[in-house]
């Protein structure tokens, strides 16, 4: 059985079900408010949602039970007293020591629980980088989205902001330094300096068996890092777009990259009415599309950037993604056959996955 | 005293009471005196920067006021969601 968190415009839905079928949507929580991510830290089980209340802000809050009550975490919020405030947490991720949460958010800020969830403390060594007056939000503002841990070495994190490129620490978040040698952005003059930051990353993942490995969806260009972010190449050929939002990694293949294009950032749309996500095997030197079972015609989906996630690997690997229409997709056979997991959910902003 | 009045999570976070007695001479340090009061209000109608939420309506004896706006001892204010914060 698998489960599914899906975030939406108007709520959180818990889903479960067995690759092939329909999933049944088991509980609803936070009725008619936009849920932007949950996740289920596998570890404790407890559920960690972002709520951003158009009235009463953003906030994390945490549950056992979907259906249950939530409860809010604290720490969530700036220093008081400030020219900032917390926009909107973007994405949770567990750390790889015991307890440990990272949640990300705008404007381009990263969030630390020692506790599971229950309290978050800001990351003060990206808060107070000297940098930080040069960042430049993206269309959905300062967002930090991706954080990716370094398997058994819990001080290493990447950090990926849009638009305000990657950020690496080895020293579990004290100093941070920029990872972005070799994006190539073609909304800026051909001239910009090498240094520029105002990288528009729309995600990010580490490959788990080769974690110096990194794959990236940028704003127009898939790239691959082989030297822990100190570099990237491009390895969009093949692809019919390279624009879009989410990516998916299988971890048990450090080669493995699941991509969905968009036709263009002037049209956040599937290519030609066609839904197909599409997999790399080799790195990024060749890409197949995976449509069978997908919307052949007609579809022009927009799948946001934490909209697509993953369970279980190898040939087990199940992937699910929900798209702004409502409508979420799954695979239970690694991409190679689809079959729709949900018809008419609300806009859909994030997907979550697990057993 | 001013008498402030809450509905909706903002009764709930503050106690589960609808109506406050609270001293202050601004709608802001009233509601800053709300949040000292009852902390898990905190940050539910102040953001960090000590500025009222886009989306929060304050009245005052009825009529809609800014956060600087002055407040008198027998005054009633009101906290509610603005329709403008549907979507």
């Amino acid at each position: 059985m698998t489960e599914l968190l899906v975030a939406t415009k108007k709520g959180l839905f818990a889903l479960q079900g067995d690759p092939g079928s329909p999933f049944e949507v088991t509980a609803r929580a936070f009725a008619g408010e936009p849920v932007e991510y949950a996740l289920r830290d596998q570890r404790s089980g407890r559920l960690i949602a972002s709520v951003t209340s158009p009235f009463y802000g953003p906030k994390l809050w945490y549950a056992d039970d979907p259906a249950g009550e939530w409860q809010q975490a604290e720490g969530v919020a700036l220093p008081e007293g400030g020219d900032a405030a917390l926009e909107r947490i973007w994405v949770i991720v567990a750390g790889e020591e015991e307890s440990v949460l990272y949640a990300g958010g705008d404007p381009g800020v990263l969030f630390e629980s020692h506790d599971g969830g229950t309290t978050f403390e800001l990351n003060r060594g990206l808060w107070e980088h000297p940098t930080r007056t040069q960042w430049q939000p993206g269309g959905g503002g300062l967002c930090l989205h991706s954080i990716a841990t370094w398997p058994g070495e819990p001080q290493r994190l990447a950090a990926a902001i849009s638009a305000a490129g990657v950020w690496l620490t080895d020293d579990g978040g004290e100093t941070w330094r920029r990872g972005n040698q070799g994006l190539k952005a073609r909304y800026l003059p051909e001239d910009t300096p090498d240094d520029e930051i105002a990288l528009c990353v729309h995600r990010l993942h580490r490959a788990a068996l080769r974690p110096e490995r990194m794959f990236m969806q940028f704003h127009g260009g898939v790239y691959r890092s082989d030297d822990a972010g100190a570099t990237w190449i491009d390895i969009a050929a093949g692809l019919p777009s390279d624009f879009g939002f989410p990516l998916v990694l299988d971890p048990a293949d450090p080669d493995s990259a699941y991509v969905i294009p968009l036709t263009a950032d002037m049209d956040r749309v599937t290519p030609d009415g066609r839904v197909r996500v599409y997999e790399t095997r080799d790195a990024g030197a060749s890409w197949a599309p995976r449509g069978e079972g997908l919307p052949p015609e007609h579809a022009y989906l927009t799948v946001l950037r934490e909209a697509f996630d993953r369970t279980g690997e190898g040939p087990a690997l199940e992937l699910y993604f929900g798209a702004t229409s409502g409508a979420v997709f799954g695979s239970g056979d690694a991409g190679a056959s689809w079959f729709q997991v949900a018809t008419h959910l609300p806009p859909v902003h994030a997907v979550t996955a697990g057993p | 005293m001013p008498l402030v009045r809450l509905r909706g999570p903002l009764k709930r976070l503050a106690g589960d009471r609808p109506e406050h007695a609270i001293e202050g001479a601004t709608v802001a340090e009233l509601l800053r005196a709300l949040e000292r009061e009852h902390p898990a209000a905190g940050g539910w109608i102040l953001d960090e920067r000590g500025v009222l939420r886009r989306h929060i309506n304050v009245f005052v004896n009825g009529e809609l006021v800014e956060q600087g706006t002055s407040v008198g001892s027998d005054d009633r204010v009101e906290i509610l969601p603005a329709i403008s914060g549907g979507r």
